[in-house]
């Protein structure tokens, strides 16, 4: 077996990772399974790419790479442009759509079944602005390193790597230790009870979708710098995304980034050993045995 | 001085259906007073409503001079009301220290040590591990994290929801005995019970309320006397009060 199927994986699992802690920062707060998640990846994404579009236009200079990565300084301040925009677009939604039905003490049948229809309107509004034509965020041409033991990546690709780990270590630094981050498992665990203890639940819920919403954003980034940006690369995440988040057991952040490390190295072997029509396959494998023989995932508790 | 005044509340989960019809009273400010009757009678119901957990659907709720009808439940916490449900009044998930600085939160940086300090000296069996998580503490112990959680931010009014359901005799002795020290503190309590017995003797004024209304309001001498609290239970002396 090629050694490369494990960069390959933790390529792949370090997106995956990063959209599925979004998804389940949601799904432990406000509790339903949100659809329009994988959108936020694509429309990050496209987002950041209109930013890094007008700062280009403005300083030419800031589109040259800089050694030894395949984009210039433009992309990470564009990134900050992107992720602002993104939050924006998620705070909306929320106003508009989830959190009225919140208010009207919606099922959460009604609730998921809404965030599938915004999933779709979000998608095809992005085809109509962009078209379905993928784009790129650099057309420079990088060289993979070998790393030893038969293994290469690219620079890009290692700084996936890197940041992704940075990005959750922070974040589950944030979460465990600050008070931000109590407030958000005290309301995970009992909203009511946290609205007792004094916890302004209402805020606590928007800081979700902020986070949630810029993790989106820098997973759609590197899915977009290390593949294509298209429409369809949030949906087609979707499944992985939903994998990974069920896998480390919902509301755990390392458990969502386990869980996207462990769908992407699966998917990267099994294209080595059954072929890459199977690869979208493993995905819903892994869920369906996760949730006959630990529905808790790997890191979440069983409930009471 | 009154610490909190109820005008006509209405208050349930249907408007059309309302399980608290219509209640008035006041609190004097460092009083303790128990709210008996039989179950169903809206004991809970009505607590929760003052507490911003349940909808109102008429009257008012005024803590002190301030209206606070249906205002939710954290601006209330942060207006003075401690309250502890029943059921499911502390965060399992979180540690025990954890639990008390999240209701630190509301008072300014520099006094929560020293809150939390005060708290783990009063409640000796919350200081021995306080980094273990809630979740494997037992009932009674849960019971004094939770009050200790309520009382780190000197509420004002102190309202507690059956805080020895569920617990063993031992443990409801334990409790009650930490009811009173509060209440000694100066603490103005009100206090949901089905203990009845522990209840009165705690409390100077009991309030019974059948049927979502409000059948007895007076000094818990009165209420020693079995046969009339269960005349109100029954609902004789609850129809001659509604008459």
């Amino acid at each position: 077996m090629n050694p490369q199927a494990i960069i390959d994986g933790l390529i792949a699992g370090s997106t995956i990772g990063l959209g599925a802690i979004g998804l389940t920062l949601t799904y432990s707060i406000l509790r339903f399974a949100n659809f329009t998640h994988g959108d936020f990846l694509a429309w990050g994404a496209y987002l950041t790419l209109t930013v890094a579009g007008v700062l280009g236009g403005l300083a030419a200079g800031l589109g040259a790479p800089v050694y030894p990565f395949s984009f210039g300084w433009g992309l990470p301040l564009a990134v900050l442009g992107g992720v602002a925009l993104t939050v924006a677009l998620t705070l909306g939604l929320d106003r508009i759509l989830f959190r009225k039905l919140r208010a009207r003490g919606a099922d959460t049948i009604i609730i998921v079944m809404a965030s599938f229809g915004a999933s779709m309107a979000l998608r095809s509004l992005l085809e109509f602005i962009f078209t379905a034509k993928p784009v790129y965020f650099t057309n420079a041409l990088q060289i993979a390193k070998p790393l030893g033991l038969g293994m290469r990546a690219t620079p890009d690709q290692l700084m996936v790597i890197g940041l992704t780990a940075l990005m959750v270590l922070g974040l589950h630094l944030l979460v465990t230790h600050s008070a931000t981050g109590r407030a958000m498992r005290a309301v995970s665990e009992n909203p009511g009870l946290a609205g007792v203890y004094g916890v302004d639940v209402a805020k606590v819920v928007r800081v979700t979708w902020i986070i949630g919403a810029g993790m989106a954003c820098i997973a759609g980034v590197m899915a977009g710098l290390l593949v294509q940006i298209r429409p369809y690369m949030g949906f087609d995440l979707l499944l992985p995304l939903f994998a990974a988040a069920i896998l480390g057991g919902i509301g755990s952040i390392p458990g969502a980034m386990l869980g996207g490390l462990i769908i992407g190295l699966s998917e990267a072997f099994a294209v080595q050993i059954i072929g890459a029509e199977w690869r979208a396959a493993i995905s819903f494998v892994i869920l369906v045995i996760v949730l006959m023989l630990r529905p808790q995932g790997l890191f979440g508790r069983k409930e009471a | 001085m009154t610490a909190l005044t109820l005008s006509d509340l209405q208050a349930g989960y249907d408007p059309d259906l309302p399980i608290v019809k219509g209640v008035s009273f006041t609190v004097s400010k460092g009083e303790a007073v128990c709210i008996l009757g039989p179950n169903g009678a809206g004991k809970s119901t009505m607590i929760k409503a003052i507490a911003g957990l349940v909808p109102c659907f008429g009257g008012q709720v005024q803590l002190g001079e301030t209206e606070v009808t249906g205002m939710p439940s954290h601006l209330l916490a942060r207006n003075g009301v401690g309250f502890v449900p029943q059921t499911e009044n502390i965060f399992t998930r979180l540690s025990i220290i954890e639990n008390l600085q999240i209701a630190a939160q509301l008072l300014p940086k520099p006094e929560r040590p020293r809150r939390i300090e005060a708290m783990l000296d009063m409640f000796p069996d919350l200081a021995a591990r306080p980094r273990e998580l809630a979740g494997a503490l037992s009932g009674g112990q849960r019971q004094m994290l939770a009050a200790a959680r309520a009382l780190l931010t000197e509420p004002e009014v102190l309202m507690l929801d059956e805080p020895s359901a569920g617990l063993s005799p031992k443990l409801v002795g334990q409790v009650f005995e930490t009811l009173r020290r509060i209440s000694d503190t100066g603490v103005t309590l009100v206090l949901v019970e089905q203990n009845v017995r522990a209840a009165l003797a705690l409390t100077h004024r009991a309030l019974v309320l059948v049927d979502g209304k409000l059948a007895h309001d007076g000094p818990t001498d009165v209420l020693h006397d079995g046969r009339f609290l269960g005349e109100l239970f029954l609902g004789h002396r609850a129809a001659e009060a509604g008459r």
